[in-house]
This record gives structure tokens, C-alpha cells and sequence, in this order.
């Protein structure tokens, strides 16, 4: 029978069905922050456990972290709670010898970034991590899913997941993406469509040609918010760009193992024919630039349209917390700060995108604070190699240490209570980016020239 | 965890859909690297008028009279209402923690979001999805400040009257979960050498997995 590509990855990990019903699904990579496994560890140790395969699990402390004074290390977070969170994570890491990068480590870095970067998450794999968007590694022809903390425990304990398979999605997307209009865009629309409980229950696989000509860093972006959709786990079929892009990684197959692998991997597609439980199609030509206006991801518009009239409760609400009335445009938006970073937009391609428009440019007066924060140590390397970093600076950004940062302000970096900020990250829920924050999802190019601008700008017109 | 058989509360309602898990337990708390706590914190950023932060003396803060967890109609309620995709965002098991360190026994919601959902059984935490009118009878019923009692057992909701509200469904092994409290990773290790063949097998065909 025809098998989708979650069909064929849920069927490689199938181990067993529990008299439950559910199935025991095997973990082949568990990723590790800061903030999810502290109880999972303790629960371990309480129970007289141990990690079952040390090897699957990697760790890097991401959220907590400050995105200055980096050179201190451990001493340069002020915070005491947030430091003993993370010291929480080196012990546990050291007690059962799990690898860690951690905070001196150049390799450190949002865990979504580190995990690809490093090849340590490869296509075929089941991956999961106590953080919604590991969706994020669907995009290299994987099932990735996030987890809560109990499910940590039982990972850690069991090397598996108990899990129930989930329906198939497929949101096409026809066509190629137009000038000035990004995956970030393309994710945004199809929330935006679709709402954000629109594919709870699915797994969704992105197709059509504008996802099969994306790069593996735009597919990233693209699945990175299935979740934000409302579903576990969003991919990407595997093909040469995947196989480009594995290539060389550090904990990626080499030689023998090397051609092994591709003979697996090249599998990893939908076979035709396949049965998909609900089909959505997406013309990308037609795709413009996104700004959310609301509290929560469905809430967006394209760039060159007004602020909607409330259908609903929440979206009063809404639109009284973001300080917006019905009818304005994105332009009349007043911003104060521009974040450029988190696991949706910190790749090194999101940071040439953005640098390309900030060039010669200085960012606006009515601006606090702009600042660019790579999502991992290497990106941030890679970036400086390239001069990027100067770019940003000579035009007035902060460029940061790698983390989470201001996706969602667990460490200082946060806004002011009001303010209004174009955001690259994923998330605009109220009080995410700061107490009475007002945050506006963006891509990193509308993000880049909101900061010279001040103000939204479609981009368009710029790139176009 | 707690037994549960039938539960008898009043309800408090949250006429909210799209309830994200910031909300539920804001960013700050979720440094603490314990279970317990949670619950003071619970819904902060709209039960009280200043921002908080973890290890402050909440009984000092002033409290946002408008909010519903600040009525006293429904002070004591142990059922929290609400509308459609409660939970979503992120996976912070938190939420879950701080709901039952409050006292709530049960979330009734039109729908949930997947994370969150599994995460209340994982913690024997019972939350219910009910049909649209189902949700509208009960956030009727919570304002006149009547009990509703929740019968696991039967999955049956039933007025203060004891007459029927409406059944609803729940998978077996999550109605056990909550009804006895269940070792989950006990369970599944019962599978371990099932595990280690898969995984000696796995050994061979990827081995690259076990960098
Ligand atoms: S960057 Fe933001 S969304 Fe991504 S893992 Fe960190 S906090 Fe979560």
C-alpha cells in the first residue's frame, strides 16, 4: 500500500503496541534544554533510574541563558534562579555522562539550531525534545516532535515515546515564492488560513514546488511553526538539498555508513497514490509579506492590508492589548524595538537576508533598541567570517550571543511594557516578549527594514 | 496522585478561546526546577496588576479585581471552564503544575491543544472536551454558582440536581491514568527486551544514530 512519509517514518519506529492501544515509538535523538528537564532528571533519581541509551541524548542551554557578557560564562548570569537552572542541567548532564554543549562551548546555541547544524538530528529519525518547536527537524525529512516533561522522563527512561499515530496533512504549496516574500511569510499564510488549531491531531507534510525549491534553512523556518498550527510534527520530503545539506556534518554518516544511509534516506518520500486524511493547497505566487496584529499567530495580515474588524472575544481582546484599532495599516504601527533571532529566524541565511537590506542603512531614531541574536555559536562565527556582524553594528543593531533571548525573555532581554516590536521569532502571545509586550511576527527581511523604517514596510519594494 | 471518582465543584469560567500556555503560567516561574509551587503564579500576568516574578510575596500584590479567578463568586471552584484549543503554544508542563497547584481538579474546554492535553493525564490532571452548547450550558450553570458533578467513572456530567448535562469521552488508558495513578514508564518497561531487540536491529541498519 502507497505510505506517506510519516506513514514510513512512524513504521521504521513502530516497537510495539501497549494493551492501551498506544504504541512504544523508539527515540532515535532526544535534545536537551534547561528549562524542560530538571523535574524529568529528578523524577529519574526518585524512581531509581537511569537514562537508557546515554548516546541519543545531547543537551545545550538556550533559554535561560544572558546574550551578553558570554565570555564570563556561568558568571555572567546575574540571575540566580536562571543559574541554577543551568547549573541544574551541567550536573545532570555530568552525573549520567551526557553530552552537553554548554555555555562556554562554541557549539552551544538554541537547541533547534545546534541539532541540525551539528547533524546531530538526520533525516529518518524520530527526534523529540521538551520544547514545542522541535517540528523545527521535519524539515530534514524527520519526525520530530515536542514533548512535555513527563514525556522527558519517560524518553530518557525507556528510549521511547508512547505515542498515538496521528492523521495525515498535506499543505501544498504550489508554485514559487514571489520576490520579497519568504518561508517565514509562506508559514505565517498558511496559520493564518488554516488557524491555530487548524491541524491539531495531523502530522503535516509540506510539499509543492515552493517548499521543494526552499532551502533546508527556509524548510526549517516553514516547519518550525507546524506547531503554531496546532500540529506535533511538521516535514519535508528528503531530496539532494537535504542530502547537500547533511553532508559533512560532524555527527553525520561518513564513508560506508555514508552510502548506507542515502539508500535509506532516499525513501523518505510519499509514495504516490498515498492517502493524506486532509489536503490543503497554497498558490505561493499569490503569497504576500506577513505582520501579525493580534495575541495569537492566526492573527496576520498581508503587509498592504488593514488591521480586520474583531470577529470574536479574543479578538477584542486582542486588538485592545496591542494598542491597535481596526483599519490601520501595518505602516501606521510605531515600533520600538526589532528582535532578530530565535529558532524560527537565526540560521545564517536569515541573517543575510536581513543584513542585505540593513546595508548602508542606520536604524531609525525612534527606535530603543534593535538587536540581532544568532541562534547558535557557529552561526554567529559563520556570520562575523562573512562581516555581518558589522553590517548590523554600523547600523545601530546589538549583535548578541546566541540563544533564545527575547523569543521569550526568560533572560533580560525584554520589552518595556507597551512597546511594540517587530519579531523574527514565533510566538505572539501577550507578555511573551515582556510584560505587556506587543509583539509582530515578521520575517527577518520585513523585521530588517521595519528598523531603518521605524515602522512596517513591504519589503517588496525594496527586494523587488 | 489524587483518587478520583465523582467530583462535585463549582466551575469557574474563562470565556477565552486560543488559551495559550504563556498565560496559563508565565516564562519567569518556569526557572523553578520543581513541580510544586506553581500555583500562586497561576494565570499571573492577568490575576494581578504588576508583572511578577518567582520567589515574591503574592499576598502583597494587587489583584485585577476583573478577573475571573479574582471573583468571589467562584472562589473554591475545583472545574476550570473555557472555549476552543485550550493549552496551546508551548509544551511547558508547568501549566499543568500550576493548574493543580491551585486546587483545579478538572478543565472542561470545547477543545484541546495536543501537548497540553497529554501533559494533564501525565499528572492525572482530567480534562474533558465537550461540544460547543454542552460548554454554553456550563458557563451558564457557573454563573448562577452551582455545583456540577463530574463522574469519571460513568463519563457522565451531571447538574447539581443530579440530572444528566451531557456524557463525554475519554481513551481507557487516560480514565485509568487519572482514576488510579498510573507508573507510566513501569508500563512501558515491561517491554524492555522488545525495546533492546528493536534497538539491536536499529544497531545495524543506522548505526550512525548511536553517535
Ligand atoms: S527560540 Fe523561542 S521558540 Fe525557539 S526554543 Fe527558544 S524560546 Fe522556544
Amino acid at each position: 500500500m502507497p505510505r506517506t512519509l510519516y506513514d514510513k517514518l512512524w513504521d521504521l519506529h513502530e516497537v510495539t503496541q501497549r494493551e492501551d492501544g498506544t504504541y512504544l515509538l523508539y527515540i532515535d535523538r532526544h535534545l536537551i534544554h534547561e528549562v524542560t528537564s530538571p523535574q524529568a532528571f529528578e523524577g529519574l533519581r526518585l524512581a531509581g533510574r537511569k537514562p537508557w541509551r546515554t548516546s541519543s541524548n545531547k543537551a545545550t542551554p538556550d533559554h535561560n541563558i544572558p546574550t551578553t557578557d558570554r565570555q564570563l560564562g556561568l558568571k555572567g548570569i546575574k540571575d540566580e534562579v536562571s543559574k541554577l537552572q543551568v547549573t541544574t542541567l551541567d550536573d545532570n548532564c555530568k552525573e549520567h555522562g551526557i553530552e552537553q554543549f554548554d555555555i562556554e562551548d562554541e557549539r552551544q546555541g538554541i537547541v533547534h539550531v545546534v541539532g541540525p547544524e551539528q547533524g546531530i538530528t538526520l533525516p529518518g529519525m524520530t527526534v523529540v525534545c521538551g520544547d514545542s518547536h522541535t517540528s523545527t527537524h521535519g524539515a530534514l525529512g524527520s519526525l520530530a516532535m515536542g514533548i512535555g516533561t513527563s514525556e522527558v522522563e519517560h524518553v530518557l527512561a525507556t528510549q521511547c515515546l508512547v505515542a498515538t499515530k496521528q492523521k495525515n496533512m498535506n499543505v501544498q504549496i504550489n508554485n514559487v515564492l514571489p520576490k520579497g516574500v519568504y518561508s517565514k511569510d509562506l508559514t505565517m499564510s498558511v496559520i493564518g488560513k488554516i488557524g491555530t488549531a487548524g491541524a491539531t491531531g495531523y502530522a503535516i507534510e509540506y510539499s509543492g514546488q515552493a517548499i521543494e525549491s526552499m532551502s533546508i534553512e527556509a524548510r526549517m523556518t516553514v516547519c518550525n511553526m507546524a506547531i503554531e498550527a496546532g500540529a506535533r510534527a511538521g516535514m519535508v520530503a528528503f531530496d539532494e538539498i537535504t542530502l547537500d545539506y547533511v553532508k559533512g556534518k560532524p555527527y553525520a554518516p561518513s564513508g560506508t555508513q555514508w552510502d548506507n544511509a542515502i539508500d535509506l534516506w532516499k525513501d523518505l518520500k510519499t509514495d504516490l497514490g498515498a492517502h493524506f486524511d486532509e489536503t490543503i493547497k497554497f498558490d505561493a505566487s499569490e503569497l504576500k509579506p506577513q505582520v501579525s496584529w493580534g495575541t495569537s499567530p492566526e492573527m496576520v495580515i498581508d503587509i498592504d492590508s488593514v488591521v480586520p474588524e474583531p470577529k470574536s472575544n479574543s479578538e477584542s481582546n486582542a486588538l485592545d492589548y496591542m494598542g491597535l484599532k481596526t483599519g490601520m495599516k501595518p505602516e501606521d504601527i510605531k515600533l520600538d524595538q526589532v528582535f532578530i533571532g530565535s529558532c524560527t529566524n537565526s540560521r545564517l541565511e536569515d541573517l543575510r537576508i536581513a543584513a542585505e537590506i540593513v546595508k548602508g542603512n542606520k536604524v531609525s531614531k525612534s527606535l530603543k533598541r534593535a538587536i540581532v541574536v544568532p541562534g547558535s555559536g557557529l552561526v554567529s562565527k559563520a556570520a562575523i567570517e562573512e562581516g555581518l556582524d558589522q553590517v548590523f553594528m554600523e547600523a545601530g543593531f546589538e549583535w548578541r550571543a546566541p540563544g533564545c533571548s527575547m523569543c521569550l525573555g526568560m533572560n533580560p532581554d525584554q520589552l518595556d511594557e507597551g512597546d511594540h516590536c517587530a519579531s523574527t521569532s514565533n510566538r505572539n502571545f501577550e507578555g511573551r516578549q515582556g510584560y505587556k509586550g506587543r509583539t509582530h511576527l515578521v520575517s527577518p527581511a520585513t523585521a530588517a527594514a521595519a528598523a531603518i523604517a521605524g515602522n512596517f514596510v513591504d519589503v517588496r519594494s525594496i527586494v523587488g | 496522585m489524587n483518587e478520583y471518582t465523582i467530583h462535585s465543584a463549582k466551575m469557574v469560567p474563562l470565556d477565552r478561546s486560543n488559551i495559550d500556555t504563556d498565560q496559563i503560567i508565565p516564562k519567569q516561574f518556569l526557572k523553578s526546577i520543581k513541580k510544586t509551587g506553581f500555583g500562586p503564579n497561576l494565570f499571573d500576568s492577568w490575576r494581578y496588576l504588576d508583572s511578577g516574578y518567582p520567589g515574591q510575596d503574592n499576598s502583597k500584590r494587587q489583584i485585577n479585581p476583573e478577573f475571573v479567578l479574582n471573583d468571589k463568586r467562584y472562589e473554591e471552584s475545583e472545574i476550570l471552564i473555557s472555549k476552543a484549543n485550550f493549552g496551546c503554544g508551548s509544551s511547558r508542563e508547568h501549566a499543568v503544575w500550576a493548574i493543580q497547584d491551585y486546587g483545579i481538579k478538572c478543565v472542561i474546554a470545547e477543545s484541546f491543544a495536543d501537548i497540553f492535553y497529554n501533559n494533564c493525564f501525565k499528572n492525572g490532571l482530567l480534562a474533558i472536551a465537550l461540544p460547543k452548547d454542552a460548554i454554553e450550558e456550563l458557563f451558564r450553570i457557573s454563573e448562577e454558582g452551582k455545583n456540577i458533578h463530574v463522574d469519571l467513572i460513568n463519563q457522565v456530567i451531571l447538574d447539581s440536581a443530579e440530572s444528566e448535562i451531557v456524557k463525554f469521552d475519554i481513551d481507557n488508558f487516560r480514565k485509568t491514568c487519572v482514576l488510579e495513578g498510573l507508573d507510566e514508564i513501569g508500563i512501558s518497561l515491561k517491554h524492555s527486551e522488545l525495546i533492546k531487540s528493536f534497538e539491536k536491529n536499529k544497531k545495524e541498519v543506522t548505526p550512525w544514530i548511536f553517535k
